[in-house]
């Protein structure tokens, strides 16, 4: 059958058909334009964008972490050192989008990572990229292999998650010298701004901290990049180009690491610290503070635990580098100070007798010796010798009447008390020379009770009441002395060198200044001081009996007021009369100054002139100080 | 089926018989191509894909290529306008073969579309649009007297909204559309007044706000989540790997970063390494635009261009309503199809997907658009075999 009716015919093209169709047609032009003009745009004249968008798609650069050069002691002995570790870190792109698949890879994290929850995890990763945002989050800096093997052959199972190889810090003296080293941070945003920070890059670590800080530019390496092409998924699909790594510059130091060691000993875990420097030259050979710490903690992330037991009052603030940062009244030791302002200021000259009748009356106040001692008339060799505290007390006194009052304050300043001595480790606290100025400042802010009085000075005079001093301003200003007047830099760096050891730049410090010093009194001063330490009577005479190396040096015992144990001090100048070395001790419970602090710079001593087995013989000093 | 197959060829004289049998040899020409084109595309692009077996998707997209070739040179030999006879039973194979899809189907992807057959994935969808074509074609030639009426083009767009709507909840948004744009291109060609298309654009203009707007924001979901951030994303796109607008952004790369003439089978990383998505369906034009460039892009589109031109053409040559319809149903699904997803693929249009026709991989897609192709050449053979019929009487 067939159908034969006129739907069945062709239609003759009506003009509303042929309109229609053209419709279409048209339409059909449009789509092809619109496509083809597309096509143009994309391919043609923004190609080239896209060619490195695709290449950005598929290359990644992954950063090969460079070890940082090592620290070693004057005799190339490793301070610090690096061993490599692998660290598990978070990429975020590559996370899975879906929370609760997130949440059981955190889960399965925790499960992998002892003592790591998976609240702890979540929170570490988010902190560390608001802090840094798109780069990697570290979840744990060290771990152990048997767990990264498991990552790695179940990488399907963590996604986002790598393991890399990365290099930590290590001590291998523990907590020997742990205050000068310092620690290592990842750089923060406001560093990356820093120039001293140019060619760091998000995520790297540098030193935040002690040496490590001061010379970071030497020790940082440079880091390598490996190129790498990945598919969508982020595997890995080839290696493109690599460029190795370069190990930071190895930073030799003035340090002796037997002196450093002898120090720690000495002070024995009790608060303290100690210095041992080269006096012409400022090269720190020993800088230590008492209690110290394992800095091997601090080569990864450190515990809230840990550290809150570092920096407790109760443990003796571990953290705390009180060579540099301890503020404390110096006691007798400063009595080296009084006398050469005294001389300079021509209150006296070497040979001016003063009698020292056992106290002196000012103003209603009787100033004693300690001790209730009495040396009858006196100069100054004998004054420093045996510590007569009324011989300075009345040199305290003229200087507050003389010319502007603050001649002793003058001299404190010039000889480096009170200031920074430049040396390099960041965060050295100022100190504190009291003078009238500041007091009565304070005095006007009521700040504090009463105005500046002669007794002030006369304090100041025997190293207390408000003085603020570390031993290391101490030591330069003994170091000043001793050398003619040169008030040196201390420094720890000696000399940034290249990996065998050898030298690519020496770190030479020159004096920060001159002050003017009589060559007489100079030596009035270094033969009162040699009497404290080997004539009949001397404050630490008796320490220092039998040691071979002749010894100038000055005892300390300061006051601290209301029931607390005084601070014990002593500064030897040693060899005696041509002194090389500067060594200062401070015990913060020391009782008398040749009770612990003389026999520990003994200690000290022998390490740095090398007396062999000198250790034993050192016996309790008398018990008269000051 | 046992209707008796119109062969005008057998009684004609030779001298009278059209070369090729009555074949296009444009769209044919047009049609060999694309499947040429797609080939090379999908066996470059999936030679990583299933690891020891680099020419998986090769070997069955040329499969499918002979299949649809085979089933197109037969059905050109049929007289199409028997299929006017079998609108019911069309229709109703339709709608039931959607039907059972939701019986039997598996899904991927969240979504049931396909029927496992024993040799290959069915896609009853598919086929729905050319059956669509044919059904509503025929319904329309029934009523052509009363085309102008309302009655008979509410009626059209019900038995249309039918199948669209049970594609559309599978869920397949695209392939739902589609068959609404054939149904508007049949009535559009029939002739339907002006005036019932503006009534019908405001209608869908209204249904597109309940259903984007009005119903979240009673809390009712028409549309799942994922269709309308696929939907949105070209207006917003993101470096999320996760999100809609990444395959956006890594298509576009992928069509940008092949610049004039390409970056050649090595250097295609985007297609290579997995960036671009479905490189081998959907997004199989993005994979032509960064191995071969712009002008790769460019022959694809040329292409194209002459099998719509060649379906257009066929529009006007039919020897009947029924084959007008039935190749401006087949048109302006071509056209759809192309714009959509090559629009897609270049950032102009949502994501949908819809198949590019004879390029995207699937037996489905390939077959059916060659089973349309050899509707648009029986047409034309018809027209000719009319034509010459006509001389003759003329010439007698």
């Amino acid at each position: 059958m067939m159908y034969r009716e006129t739907t069945e015919r062709r239609p003759p093209l009506t003009p509303q058909l042929a309109l229609r169709i053209a419709v279409l047609g048209g339409l059909a032009l449009v789509m092809f334009g619109v496509i083809f003009l597309r096509l143009w745009y994309l391919q043609i004249l923004s190609g080239d964008q896209f060619v490195a968008e695709a290449n950005n798609n598929r290359i990644r650069e992954i950063k090969i972490q460079a070890p940082r050069g090592e620290i070693v002691d004057r005799d190339g002995r490793v301070l610090v050192g690096n061993r490599t570790a692998f660290a598990i870190r978070i990429t975020p792109d590559q996370l899975p989008l879906r929370q609760e698949q997130k949440t059981e890879l955190y889960d399965r994290l925790a499960d992998l990572l002892p003592g790591l929850g998976r609240t702890e995890i979540r929170t570490e990763v988010r902190e560390q990229l608001r802090a840094l945002p798109f780069s990697t989050a570290t979840v744990k800096q060290d771990v152990k292999l048997p767990i990264v093997q498991y990552v790695l052959e179940h990488q399907d199972e963590f996604p986002g998650v790598t393991v890399e190889r990365v290099f930590l810090r290590s001590y291998p003296h523990k907590s020997v010298g742990a205050h000068l080293f310092g620690t290592l941070g990842e750089v923060t945003e406001d560093q990356l701004e820093e120039d001293r920070y140019r060619g760091v890059t998000p995520g790297d670590r540098v030193g935040q901290s002690g040496i490590e800080y001061s010379y970071d530019r030497f020790l940082r390496g440079k880091n390598g990049a490996s190129r790498v092409q990945v598919d969508a998924l982020g595997t890995l699909t080839g290696q493109l180009a690599r460029r190795e790594p370069v190990q930071g510059r190895q930073l030799r130091l003035g340090v002796d690491f037997d002196v450093e060691r002898a120090g720690a000993k000495a002070l024995g875990g009790r608060n303290g610290a100690y210095v041992a420097m080269d006096i012409k030259n400022g090269e720190v050979l020993a800088l230590g503070s008492s209690p110290s710490f394992d800095p091997n903690i601090f080569a990864k992330a450190i515990k809230p635990s840990d550290f809150k037991r570092l920096t407790s009052k109760a443990n003796g603030e571990p953290l705390s580098n009180r060579a540099i940062q301890g503020l404390y009244p110096t006691g007798s030791t400063f009595k080296l100070i009084t006398a050469a302002a005294a001389l300079e200021g021509g209150l006296i000259t070497p040979g001016t007798v003063l009698f020292d009748g056992g106290s002196l009356q000012v103003g209603g106040v009787t100033f004693k010796n300690a001790g209730d001692a009495s040396y009858g008339a006196l100069a100054l060799r004998r004054a420093l010798t045996v510590s007569s505290d009324v011989f300075f007390y009345q040199l305290g006194l003229r200087a507050n009447s003389a010319g502007d009052g603050e001649l002793i304050q003058t001299w404190a300043r010039r000889l480096g008390i009170g200031r920074p001595t430049g040396i390099d480790l960041p965060a050295e606290a100022e100190g504190l020379v009291p003078s009238p100025e500041w007091r009565n400042r304070l005095f006007k802010k009521k700040l504090t009770d009463r105005p500046w009085t002669p007794g002030d000075n006369i304090n100041l005079s025997v190293g207390q009441g408000d003085l603020q001093a570390n031993p290391l301003q101490l030591a330069v200003a003994y170091a000043a002395v001793a050398n003619g007047g040169r008030v040196i830099t201390p420094h720890l760096g000696l000399r940034i060198e290249d990996s065998d050891g050898r030298a690519i730049q020496e770190l030479e410090t020159s004096a920060r200044r001159r002050v003017g010093l009589d060559a007489e009194y100079r030596r009035a001063i270094l033969e009162g001081l040699r009497g404290a330490a080997s004539a009949p009577g001397g404050t630490s005479t008796d320490v220092f009996k039998g040691f071979p190396i002749p010894i100038a040096g000055k005892t300390g015992t300061a006051e601290k007021g209301a029931g607390r144990a005084d601070q014990s001090w002593y500064v030897a100048l040693a060899p005696y009369p041509n002194p090389r070395y500067v060594v200062a001790v401070t015990f913060e419970q020391g009782g008398f100054g040749a009770e612990t602090a003389a026999p520990a710079a003994r200690r000290i001593l022998a390490a740095l002139f090398d007396v062999r087995g000198d250790g034993k013989k050192t016996r309790k000093g008398s018990s008269r100080t000051n | 089926m046992h209707a008796t197959p119109f062969n005008s060829q057998r009684r004609l004289p030779a001298e009278l018989r059209p070369p090729l049998g009555g074949l296009d040899p444009l769209l044919l020409v047009a049609a060999l191509g694309l499947v040429a084109c797609s080939l090379v595309a999908i066996g470059t692009a999936t030679l990583d894909d299933i690891e020891g077996d680099p020419y998986h998707y090769l070997i069955r997209q040329a499969i499918y290529g002979v299949i649809g070739i085979a089933l197109m040179l037969g059905i050109a030999r049929f007289d199409y306008s028997r299929l006017r006879e079998l609108k019911i039973g069309v229709y109703a194979t339709m709608i039931g073969s959607i039907v059972l899809v939701y019986a039997f189907a598996t899904a991927t992807r969240g979504s049931k579309r396909w029927l496992e057959l024993p040799f290959f994935r069915f896609q009853p969808s598919e086929l729905g649009k050319l059956l669509l074509v044919i059904a509503l074609a025929a319904f329309i030639v029934d009523r052509w007297r009363k085309l102008g009426e309302v009655d008979t083009t509410s009626r059209v767009v019900l038995l249309a909204l039918a199948p669209a709507m049970l594609v559309v909840a599978q869920p397949d948004l695209g392939t739902g559309l589609v068959y609404l744009v054939i149904t508007g291109a049949l009535l559009f060609v029939a002739g339907t007044k002006w005036t019932h298309f503006a009534a019908l654009g405001g209608i869908a203009a209204a249904a597109v706000a309940v259903v984007l707007v009005g119903a979240p924001a009673v809390g009712v979901e028409v549309l799942k989540p994922y269709q309308t951030a696929r939907l949105t994303a070209f207006v917003s796109s993101t470096d999320n790997p996760q999100d809609e607008g990444y395959q956006l952004n890594q298509s576009v790369t992928a069509i940008g970063s092949g610049e004039k003439l390409g970056r050649g089978l090595r250097g295609a990383t985007q297609t290579r390494l997995d960036f671009l998505p479905e490189h081998h369906t959907d997004f199989v034009f993005a994979v032509v635009g960064e191995e071969f460039g712009f002008v790769g892009a460019a022959i694809v589109l040329s292409l194209f261009a002459l099998l719509i031109w060649r379906a257009l053409r066929i529009l006007t040559t039919a020897k009947n309503l029924f084959g007008a319809l039935v190749a401006g149903g087949i048109a302006a699904m071509l056209m759809f199809q192309v714009l959509v997803n090559i629009g897609m693929t270049i950032g102009i249009m949502p994501i949908t997907g819809i198949p590019l026709p004879l390029m995207s991989y699937g037996g489905s897609s390939v077959i059916v658009t060659f089973l349309a192709l050899g509707l648009l050449q029986s047409i034309h053979a018809q027209a000719l075999a009319t034509a010459a019929a006509k001389r003759r009487e003329l010439a007698a």
